[in-house]
């Protein structure tokens, strides 16, 4: 596996901070200014207008109605949808990138979802809290109950999130795909990127979330 | 004995509409020999005009135009008092100033379909070559022919490109027409419970509406306005079944139930014991006041014969290849005339299209009308949709 060196945050991360979520961010420095880009998932429209702010064509699919209105409401291309199911009427290589900020989770198919993403973008985004996280390991071990998070306060029973992973699964996912991973980063509970030359272990139990880019590799 | 009272007959003399077919008291553009209108069954209709209003002003580098397309029994008459009924106008709740289409900040046209009654040419109007009305003479129209004589227009008013195309119902089969025949003239539309081909259900209600216009006796096989009469009672049926399919179960429960009207006793006859029936039987008769008998029949068949997807090879991304018009495409929970469904396979397509689209379906149980009405939801996003079009349009405004 290869991960680029990782670049600071630019001004425009620094200027906004206070206004964007963190992984927001992230993600937005990821995306190359004037391509042309489809969040997944994109709730009340956040991210995509961080992107349109960089010059960037979102769009956006995303379940909830309350969400999409609002998406609409702020001028933005959304399209109510189920990224289970709408993806695959998306044609190949209609987007630069495929973003799926905190949605994976929430699929009931991960790996064909991560295909799709790869077939619709030639590069994708994916964010995603790591189930790993020094704190959700304590709750399962000491606590012994199912991990429960300020980004993930449902319980059990009644949360929309069926398919939880770690990073190291994900990376494991990634390569029993074929895909290659252009750049990783794991944000801390503060959101604030952990040191590259980290060993992965630690990403693992350090990294509140992992946000990775991805591209299509050779293929298994 | 059963009681039954007959269908009032229209207020309105046939005189009186027919004037309002032939010499409208709206803007009214003539196409003479030389500018014929070639129908897709093959006819060019010539001489022919289309009667139209307008609102607002264009600007200078003429590029706030919206056209507003009319549903199956609407006209021009978007936000004014209509000449024939004295009501206000039909979509005075999404039109108006300070309203999503703001003649203050737009120039909004809109025209009464070529097959209609309130002044643009159709079957009610006098046939130039024989000096008598049309009736079933008049050649069989299409949503294509409807959107070929706009465009007809739009020329004829110097106007490139289309800021908005906006409609709901068979308004939004034409805006949809219009992005997929003029891509290239179409910046932005909105499209609004519709439907890119006319479902088998509801080709099957139409043929019922029409089955109840022609089995009036007054129809005469479309022949009824040489007898000066109108069948009345035909097309009050016809309205009457087309009206409950434009509500819902919910709506008609929440605004009737099954309160009487007038009374606590069923009359044990058959009269309008109910107050849903004597809700139908007033639509029914209002309706016969405005309407031409024929050009319903004439409509109906335009919205039926549509099918976009069936003039590109049956694959429907084909007729939005390459597209950069922005759409917005809106849908209502509980309309089942045009269900969500059927806007849904319309986005996918226009996404396969990679046209740049927004879809929002707005919750109401007010039914397939819920674009007629105030439904806050839906202004919301179709004012955001419009100045988010006009900030890429470079349409500058006092309020952004």
């Amino acid at each position: 596996m290869s991960v680029q060196e990782v670049l600071p945050l630019n001004g425009l991360a620094s200027e906004q901070s206070g206004q964007f979520r963190a992984d927001h961010l992230l993600v937005a420095e990821m995306v190359k200014p004037g391509s042309k880009v489809l969040d997944v998932g994109c709730g009340e429209g956040d991210l995509l207008q961080l992107l349109e702010t960089r010059g960037i064509d979102g769009r956006g699919i995303e379940l909830s109605r309350e969400g999409v209105n609002r998406c609409v409401a702020k001028g933005l291309a959304v399209v109510q949808g189920d990224a289970d199911t709408d993806l695959v009427n998306y044609p190949d290589d209609a987007f630069d990138y495929v973003i799926l900020s905190q949605t994976l989770q929430a699929t009931r198919q991960p790996k064909v979802v991560l295909e799709n993403l790869l077939r619709i973008g030639r590069r994708a985004i994916v964010s995603f809290p790591n189930f790993g996280f020094w704190k959700m390991r304590l709750q399962l071990l000491i606590g012994g109950h199912m991990p429960r998070t300020e980004n993930l306060p449902a319980a059990w029973y009644d949360t929309a999130n069926i398919h939880f992973c770690t990073i190291k699964d994900f990376v494991e996912l990634c390569d029993a795909i074929g895909v290659k991973m252009e750049r990783a980063e794991a944000l801390d509970l503060y959101g604030r990127p952990l040191r590259l030359r980290l060993p992965w272990w630690v990403w693992n139990l350090f990294g509140e979330q992992g946000v990775f880019l991805l591209t299509r590799g050779l293929g298994k | 004995m059963v009681g039954v009272k007959s269908v009032p007959s229209p207020a309105i003399s046939a005189d009186e509409r027919s004037h309002e077919v032939d010499h409208p008291s709206s803007l009214v553009a003539h196409f003479g020999a030389d500018e014929p209108l070639p129908l897709d069954c093959g006819i060019d209709l010539s001489p022919f005009q289309i009667a139209y209003q307008t609102y607002g002003e264009l600007n200078a580098d003429r590029s706030n135009a919206i056209l507003i397309c009319h549903a199956l029994t609407g006209d021009q008459h978007v936000f004014n008092v209509h000449p024939v009924t004295g009501k206000s106008g039909w979509w005075d709740t999404l039109v108006g100033p300070g309203r999503p289409l703001d003649p203050q900040r737009y120039f909004i046209i809109c025209a009464n379909v070529i097959g209609g009654c309130m002044g643009s040419t159709g079957p009610a109007s006098i046939n130039p070559a024989t000096g008598k009305v049309w009736g079933l003479d008049f050649p069989v129209i299409t949503i294509p022919d409807m959107v070929r004589a706009q465009a007809m227009l739009i020329d004829r008013l110097g106007i490139d490109t289309l800021f908005a195309v906006v409609g709901g119902s068979m308004g939004g089969m034409q805006v949809l027409q219009w992005t997929a025949a003029y891509p290239g003239r179409v910046f932005s539309a909105l499209a609004i419970a519709c439907s890119t081909r006319h479902s088998a259900q509801n080709i099957a209600f139409h043929e019922l509406g029409r089955q109840a216009v022609m089995a009036d006796p007054d129809w005469h096989n479309g022949g009824y306005a040489d007898q000066g009469i109108h069948p009345h009672r035909g097309l009050a049926v016809a309205r009457m079944a087309a009206h409950i399919t434009y509500l819902s179960d919910a709506a008609l429960h929440r605004k009737f139930g099954r309160r009487m009207q007038d009374r606590e006793l069923p009359t044990f006859s058959f009269d309008a014991d109910f107050q849903v029936e004597s809700y139908l039987r007033y639509q029914g008769s209002s309706f016969v006041e405005r309407f031409d008998a024929n050009s319903y029949l004439y409509l109906t068949r335009a919205m039926d014969y549509f099918d976009i997807a069936a003039d590109h090879g049956g694959v429907l991304a084909k007729a939005f290849a390459g597209i950069q018009t922005r759409f917005c495409v809106v849908s209502f929970t509980s309309d089942w005339l045009f269900p969500t469904s059927e806007s849904r396979a319309l986005v996918h397509a226009l996404n396969a299209s990679s046209a740049r689209v927004s879809f929002a379906e707005i919750e109401t149980d007010r039914g397939h009308d819920a674009f007629l009405l105030d439904v806050p939801e839906f202004f919301d996003i179709s004012r955001a949709f419009l100045q988010s079009a006009g900030k890429a349009r470079g349409l500058t405004s006092k309020d952004g």
